[in-house]
């Protein structure tokens, strides 16, 4: 295990949004972080990376207390990519994830040097985008801008990365080369956990499922063992049925209009 | 292949970004000192650069006996030269606040004139004037700009999320009740020939401006200004929001905090010497970043300078124009402020 996380509590107005949370993730594998809308999901990446000041939680990362690092030595250790990282500023897509260096490089310091620039490139070729670096990133399409969001993480040169559902809103087969990118983090040894809300991309891609509703954790496992009828019935209120997928054999989740499935009544 | 193709367009891309603010530090560091001589050879009396350069060296005892009459070196030294360096010491403060206030609240139309700092500060400095503590004026132009940034913030956090419409919104709310604070103050208290003074603190003047003035600016620019340049790589990390910036090692809360907190005393201290003035703040940092991009450590330093330049020149025409009556130089910047940021609005539309 590389990173565990024991006891993470939240409450926010009297309402607990983090409920004894505890978590533990291998590296070299696609862990995947699911449940409904408002499961505490977000909040608990924020929670690892020490940015909920009213949590409490003990996160270790390789067998030290992440928390007790200095701000800046863990961002050299763990990256964030959001579900959402817009500006109204103008940037182009070398400055965006040079972004990534910060915690590499001297505050004050006015120039960026060559090791930066070799990493940033390093990133850029990585994630498919070594011809857009003088591109303004608001010109890219959604799946080529959160490909320059991974990239910035990667600049940063974690060993932990936390996606916040990096597929969201982009099609298929830009969630399939954001995926494609995932998978070749995790093979190099990487720790990474993504939030995701798209279970089927989730049962095709993931080694480990860890799924929170209300603030806790509800079921932990592989693909097939977590995301199984009853599961979706009692923590997303769907009734589906499974199928496996006849090429791989992972589960394959059919929902439609709910009154012409048998499944699992719903409550 | 791809790798190293990426890599060196990537360095050159670099260098070549790295000489084009070398250039343009360089021309507009020329263009400032020219701009300093320039304009204090301007004005009723015809003084000639030679002459300016002449009081200077004998000055600062570089030369021992002046060729220069007493009375035009008092001119030159005693009126107009500490004006002159006082309007760009807050041309380049304002440019600093504006660039630093616009990348901490993501907010492309901050500016401390639009979210009410100016204004409060001119009620803190119009307060102590008025008290007859003279010498605590600088003191409460800044506890005036700090009240109307946590006032603003406030108003536009009650709002829901911050975003630049709602601070914008509360700005002008806290700016016009400012405002109206301090034409209240001086209405109620001074007596006589008060209207000037009025505009003085809402529309920007530095008419008057003495050593002491421009001392208190320099220093304050020197001081708060010099520190804030240097941190542009901290802002830069805000692109992306506070989570990010957070995930990148930096301590928002606190930088923020921080920064916001100098930015208000930096305006404060402009302010008292100078005014509410409009339209510098905003627009220099918009017209550098389409020239040089937004990494702040190449935007701040060439908005400060170009703040200075343009300052200068504002300054001059507002006390030459019309003279022997003197135009608040707010006035002088709102005329060319006003529709450069409409062109400023219109090129941004443009690329991206």
């Amino acid at each position: 295990m590389s990173l565990c996380v024991q006891q993470a509590r939240l409450v926010l107005d009297r309402r607990p949004i983090l409920d004894d949370v505890s978590i533990a993730l291998r590296p070299g594998r696609l862990n995947a972080l699911i449940g409904p809308n408002g499961a505490g999901k977000s909040t608990l990446l924020r929670v690892i990376l020490g940015l909920e000041p009213a949590a409490h939680a003990h996160v270790e990362f390789e067998g030290s207390d992440f928390h007790a690092l200095p701000r800046r030595e863990r961002a050299r250790i763990a990256a964030l990519v959001e579900q959402s990282s817009a500006t109204e500023q103008p940037i182009d897509v070398h400055d965006a994830v040079m972004l990534g260096r910060l915690p590499h490089q001297g505050l004050w310091s006015a120039d960026t040097q060559a090791e930066d620039e070799a990493v940033v490139a390093a990133a850029l070729a990585r994630t498919g985008l070594a011809a857009f670096a003088t591109r303004r990133l608001a010109t890219l399409s959604g799946g080529e801008q959160q490909r320059v969001h991974i990239a910035r993480a990667l600049a940063q040169q974690p060993r932990l990365i936390l996606l916040d559902e990096p597929t969201n809103h982009l099609d298929l087969a830009a969630q399939m080369a954001v995926m494609e990118i995932l998978r070749g983090l995790a093979d190099a040894g990487l720790t990474l956990l993504v939030t995701m809300h798209d279970l089927n991309l989730t049962a095709a891609w993931f080694d480990h499922v860890i799924a929170l509703h209300r603030g806790r954790v509800v079921a932990e496992g592989a693909p097939e063992a977590v995301i199984e009828p009853g599961f979706l019935a009692e923590v997303y209120g769907v009734a589906a049925s499974i199928l496996a997928d006849p090429a791989t054999g992972r589960p394959v989740i059919a929902y439609g209009p709910q009154k012409f499935l048998a499944g699992p009544a719903i409550i | 292949m791809v790798a190293a193709a990426g890599k060196a367009s990537a360095l050159t891309l670099t260098a070549l970004r790295r000489l084009k603010f070398r250039i343009w530090m360089l021309g507009l560091m020329l263009a400032l000192a020219a701009s300093l001589v320039v304009a204090v050879t301007i004005g009723p009396a015809a003084i000639g650069p030679g002459e300016v350069w002449a009081v200077i060296a004998h000055k600062l005892g570089l030369i021992a006996d002046s060729p220069v009459s007493r009375l035009r070196e008092g001119i030159v030294w005693e009126l107009r030269l500490p004006r002159v360096l006082a309007a760009a010491a807050v041309g380049a403060g304002l440019a600093i606040c504006g660039a630093t206030m616009q990348a901490l609240t993501r907010n492309p139309l901050a500016d401390p004139y639009l979210l009410g700092l100016s204004s409060g500060a001119s009620v803190g400095a119009v307060a102590m004037l008025l008290a007859g503590a003279t010498l605590l004026l600088p003191l409460g132009a800044f506890l005036g700009a700090l009240a109307a940034m946590a006032l603003t913030l406030g108003l536009a956090r009650a709002l829901g999320a911050i975003t630049a419409a709602r601070a914008i919104l509360a700005g002008l709310a806290v700016s016009a009740l400012a405002s109206a604070l301090t034409s209240f103050l001086i209405f109620s208290t001074a007596t006589g020939d008060s209207y000037r003074e009025i505009l003085a603190w809402l529309m920007g003047s530095l008419a008057g401006a003495r050593w002491g003035d421009a001392g208190l600016v320099l220093a304050a620019l020197a001081v708060i200004g010099g520190p804030l340049i240097m941190a542009g790589r901290v802002l830069d990390g805000f692109v992306f929001g506070d989570a990010a910036a957070g995930a990148l090692g930096i301590d928002v809360g606190r930088t923020r905090w921080l920064m916001l907190g100098a930015t208000a005393l930096l305006t404060g201290l402009l302010v008292a010497v100078s005014g509410a003035i409009g339209f510098v703040g905003l627009i220099l940092p918009h017209a550098v970043r389409l020239m040089v991009g937004g990494r702040h450590r190449h935007l701040l330093p060439l908005a400060a300078l170009a703040g200075a330049v343009f300052m200068v020149w504002a300054d001059t025409a507002a006390r030459t124009l019309f003279d022997p009556r003197e135009l608040p130089v707010g006035i002088v910047t709102a005329l060319f402020g006003a529709p450069a940021f409409f062109l400023i609005l219109l090129a941004n539309r443009r690329s991206t």
